[in-house]
């Protein structure tokens, strides 16, 4: 009988550790690509996790930016170079996504690479761009104050999401009392701190307002449904604002289902639920409860249509969903090309320079514009669940909206900017009119 | 708006008879203008005709209206024509009532929003406060009891007059509480009345109307109020006692679920297994394969999809571990490091084996209608599913222990765990019995993923939320020991439940893992430890 080793195997730690040693050992075998140095192909990098928690999320990703590339090339590729994918997989370890980005530089010599979800793989990568002066396209949704010259950020800041979603409802579900309820970490940390700053600067009191972290992959939902229940009952009309990431949405919103907390009565507005998640879940209980984005699947477009039909053929799938951040990789590709185009060179420091201002269709109806700041221009919509999984959306925002890359909701990033146009700045302090003033 | 409507109520009954006969023709009126709004595809079009049609009396506004609710209402936006699609599949002419033969293509349901959808549900409530259906009845009280819509009230009054069913009666009075409560030119001795109604009613609902008050009361009735809502709190809070007591067992049951593989693999026969969370992931997966292969083939047995995926998934992950006993464990008795590594990196294979072949997204696995929805007992909700997957545990606890106490399999388990070498000598083949162990604690795990995808995702990860919470229970319970699991599990889990309200969900489990930790300093073996010669091997 043994008894030693169980000590060993209580400790979380212990596994987290092997995890990081060993997943490179065995995963990076799997991701090894070859190197066939081809001088006539313009190489991008793809960097996505294809195992491991994010995999979930991601692989939809590294799907879109080859079928990108596999359009572009049908078109004639760019500068009259084919362009050439060359995917590596992070595994969904934080660490090994620096390490992934610098074998994209350094050993694939890479012109472009796309990639990252979490906002603590962005901020891994971070310093491996700026020292080895790279460019990273950014498609996912994020907690902004950040602007960095390396990257450009094409999913939705905090004020094209999180701020225009509580409006709505704010004036159309006459919204009185707020439930902010997120996993613990750092985008739902710092967009429920915006978020709060802005409901009070609206007048709403801090009794008014309940706050509720959970763990990753959280799976036991009862005792927080009861309490979202009990603080809707207090006589004024209840929603709740969701940044619940990942796999634990599908618990929470089947203990919602089950407990029967309605639409009509308490709705749900989430900022990471798209058709991806939704297609694990048996959605006709949830009908109504809502998710703010930058796009939907549903939405009637010409180009959409077009995208949805093309991307269908192409993953030879007539039932594979499209979503939000594949959207953003879609402009955000686009904006590339363009921007090599304009410049005639894929050289890092000629394309940062000629980003600003390069504009692209979006999948929506619009033209979206890459900014100073490195954010992009989107509309928002706000769609409520139906029956199919898909979302009807019920209300969108008048024009595009800017990205702000600082909020100016908080204390210290009211007054910063980012600038890398005039200022060549990502920080830009308009009060003191200086470069360098603090972050979050 | 509504007063009209209550005297449409009386029409509606006399009207269905004559629909049967006759379609009505179609004469510009206000109800022809208002269906016609639903093809503008505009929400304040469609509030508009709601109210229009709710108040119209035209005989046909149940039908539109529910239609609405269900997404049966069909507007075709070139033709401006409306159309309901009846539940057995049939269409008929919003306007006019006549069938339809077929519609166009380029129909498309009338959408809703949430304000809408309530809108929808006080209007359905005013038409179905005479339903013949109690249940029906009820529902329509309870929207009212919601709306507290003060022009309800003489319609509330003469349902009321004629009610026999005593439920329906109830609900009825207390929708006649919320209006009086709220109605501005209602008696003192009238709105005291109806606080009281409504604090015998003592559920969240009430509370929520008792706080909505507005502070422009008589003292009495503020003060009365008060006290109202403070004996419903009380009351309440005693409920939440009884609850989290109830999450806490739920909560057990799942861990316990989890567990009692790894107490057999782990704790019988001390291998250190990491990819027991894969077994149970692979049961998952299982139910899945059966759902799907039912939902195309044989639909009408989806209800029986649990039942007939238990048994297959058993044999499947039972298999699965027969075979990682004899391929890969066996050689490594006695070294826990390297059975550690060996079985972590095999789960590690299974799950991006089954990223291959399934994809990396969840997959979908739904709940048959036997364990959807919630009760209620008192002021706690019970959802079904909970309910079953505890009793679910319980039995698959009861017939292992049984089977390890009263088979020949299960005494020569325990023969072999016990003292492997003497039970060699008396003839029994060990290493048949290793391989059978660990194949019924992966098989076991197996089932526990039938249940675990009732109630969280299906995806490739599933194993891993799980694999932490299994040790935690079985070293907390005492290792070798069934019952230690089963007290573990549930110790686990209601102490987590009621830590979690006060805590919050991410400190509830840091103090629950420090607590395991300083407990097992006290106790290195655990809740129910093992004696005797056997624990000294």
């Amino acid at each position: 009988m043994l008894t030693q080793p169980t000590h060993h195997v209580a400790k979380p730690l212990s596994r987290r550790r092997w995890l990081a040693a060993t997943a490179g050992l065995i995963l990076g075998l799997s991701a090894f690509t070859p190197a066939k140095a081809a001088d006539d192909t313009i190489k991008v990098g793809v960097l996505h996790s294809l195992s491991g928690t994010m995999a979930i999320s991601e692989t939809t990703l590294k799907d879109t930016v080859l079928f990108l590339i596999d359009e572009q090339n049908k078109k004639g590729g760019i500068l009259g170079k084919k362009l050439e994918a060359v995917v590596v997989d992070p595994a969904s370890n934080w660490p090994l996504f620096a390490e992934k980005a610098r074998e994209l530089i350094t050993k694939n010599k890479v012109a472009v690479v796309f990639g990252c979800w979490t906002s603590v793989s962005r901020k891994s990568v971070l310093p491996v761009f700026k020292e080895l002066n790279n460019i990273l396209f950014y498609p996912v949704q994020y907690e902004g104050e950040e602007s960095e010259r390396n990257v450009f950020y094409t999913g939705a800041a905090p004020n094209q999401q999180a701020i225009p979603a509580v409006d709505y409802l704010m004036k159309d579900e006459e919204v009185k009392r707020w439930v902010l309820a997120g996993t613990d970490y750092v985008y739902p940390r710092t967009t429920n701190k915006i978020l709060e700053a802005y409901l009070k600067s609206k007048g709403v009191k801090q009794d008014d307002i309940m706050i509720n972290y959970t763990p990753f992959g959280h799976s036991d939902w009862q005792t927080i449904v009861a309490d979202i229940k009990k603080f809707g009952s207090a006589g004024k009309k209840t929603a709740v604002v969701s940044t619940i990431n990942g796999d634990a949405n599908v618990p929470f919103y089947k203990e919602l289902g089950n407990q029967g907390v309605k639409a009509t009565d308490i709705p749900v507005v989430a900022f990471s639920v798209g058709e991806e998640e939704l297609a694990g879940i048996d959605t006709k209980p949830l009908l109504g409860h809502l998710a703010a984005w930058n796009y939907f699947q549903s939405i009637k477009t010409p180009s959409n249509e077009k995208f949805i039909k093309e991307w269908q053929a192409y993953t030879k799938n007539p039932k594979r969903t499209t979503n939000d951040p594949m959207e953003a990789h879609v402009i955000g590709f686009n904006m590339w090309v363009k921007a090599v185009e304009k410049v005639k060179s894929t050289d890092a420091d000629k394309v940062i320079d000629a980003l600003p201002g390069i504009e692209a269709p979006n999948l929506t109806g619009g033209t979206s514009k890459m900014l100073p700041n490195h954010h992009i221009t989107k509309p928002v919509f706000i769609g409520e669940i139906k029956g199919n999984g898909q979302f009807d959306v019920v209300w969108k925002t008048p024009g595009l909206v800017a990205g702000d890359a600082w909020s100016k909701e908080l204390e210290g990033s009211r007054d910063l900017i980012g600038d890398w146009v005039g200022k060549k700045c990502g920080n830009y302090n308009t009060k003191l009119n200086k470069c360098g003033g603090q972050g979050s | 708006m509504l007063t009209k409507l209550f005297q449409s109520i009386h029409a509606l009954a006399f009207a269905a008879v004559l629909l049967l006969a006759t379609a009505l023709p179609a004469a510009a009126g206000p109800f022809e203008d208002a269906i016609g709004k639903f093809a503008n595809d505009e929400f304040s079009d469609t509030d508009e005709a709601i109210a229009v049609i709710a108040a119209s009396g035209n005989p046909l506004a149940y039908s539109i209206i529910s239609a609405l609710q269900d997404g049966r209402l069909m507007a075709d936006p070139d033709a401006k024509k409306i159309y309901v699609t009846q539940p057995d599949g049939k269409s008929i002419d919003a306007l006019s009532g006549a069938p339809v033969a077929s519609i166009p293509d380029s129909v498309a349901a009338v959408r809703l929003n949430n304000r809408l959808r309530r809108t929808v549900e006080a209007a359905l409530g005013s038409l179905t406060l005479q339903s013949p259906d109690p249940a029906k009845r009820i529902q329509a009280a309870q929207s009212v009891f919601k709306s507290h819509d003060a022009a309800m009230l003489p319609a509330i009054d003469s349902a009321l007059q004629r009610e026999t069913n005593k439920g329906a009666k109830l609900a009825f009075s207390e929708a006649r509480a919320a209006i009086l409560l709220f109605k501005e030119d209602a008696t003192d001795a009238e709105k005291l009345e109806a606080i009281a109604t409504i604090k015998t009613r003592g559920d969240q609902e009430a509370l929520a109307l008792l706080t909505g008050l507005s502070g422009e009361q008589p003292p009495a009735i503020v003060r009365a109020a008060a006290n109202a809502t403070a004996a419903i709190q009380s009351n309440l809070a005693m409920w939440s006692a009884v609850q989290n007591a109830w999450y806490g067992l739920s909560l057990g049951s799942v861990l316990l679920l989890a567990a009692i593989g790894l107490a057999i693999t782990f704790g019988v026969m001390g291998v250190i297994n990491m990819a027991h969370g894969e077994m149970v992931m692979i049961g998952a997966y299982v139910t899945f394969v059966v759902q799907e292969t039912i939902r195309t083939s044989y639909p009408g047995l989806f209800d029986y999809s649990l039942l007939i995926a238990v048994p297959l998934a058993f044999l499947a992950a039972g298999a699965i571990g027969v075979l990682i006993e004899r391929s890969i464990i066996r050689f490594l008795y006695g070294r826990p490091l390297e059975t550690l590594l060996a079985t972590w990196g095999l789960s590690l294979v299974l799950q991006q084996a089954v990223r291959t072949m399934f994809g990396p997204n969840n997959r979908e696995v739904g709940n048959p209608s036997w364990m959807s929805g919630a009760f209620e007992i008192g002021q706690i909700t019970v959802t079904y599913n909970r309910l079953w997957i505890l009793c679910f545990t319980l039995a698959v606890f009861a017939i292992l222990l049984a089977m390890l106490r009263y088979t020949a399999l299960g005494l020569e388990m325990r023969a072999v765990t016990q003292n492997r070498r003497m039970a060699a000598s008396m003839g029994t083949a060990t290493s048949r019995v290793d391989a059978l162990t660990f194949g019924l604690g992966s098989g076991i795990a197996g089932i526990a993923g039938v249940a675990l995808s009732q109630i969280d995702n299906v995806s490739p990860n599933l194993g891993q939320s799980y694999i932490i919470d299994s040790f935690m229970v079985v070293v907390f319970g005492g290792v070798g020991n069934l019952w230690g699991t089963l007290v573990g599990a549930f110790t686990l889990g209601i102490a987590n439940k009621f830590m979690e309200p006060v805590a919050g969900a991410v400190l509830g489990k840091i103090a629950i893992l420090v607590l395991i930790i300083l407990f097992i300093q006290k106790r290195p073996r655990g809740l129910f430890a093992l004696r005797g010669r056997a624990v000294e091997a």
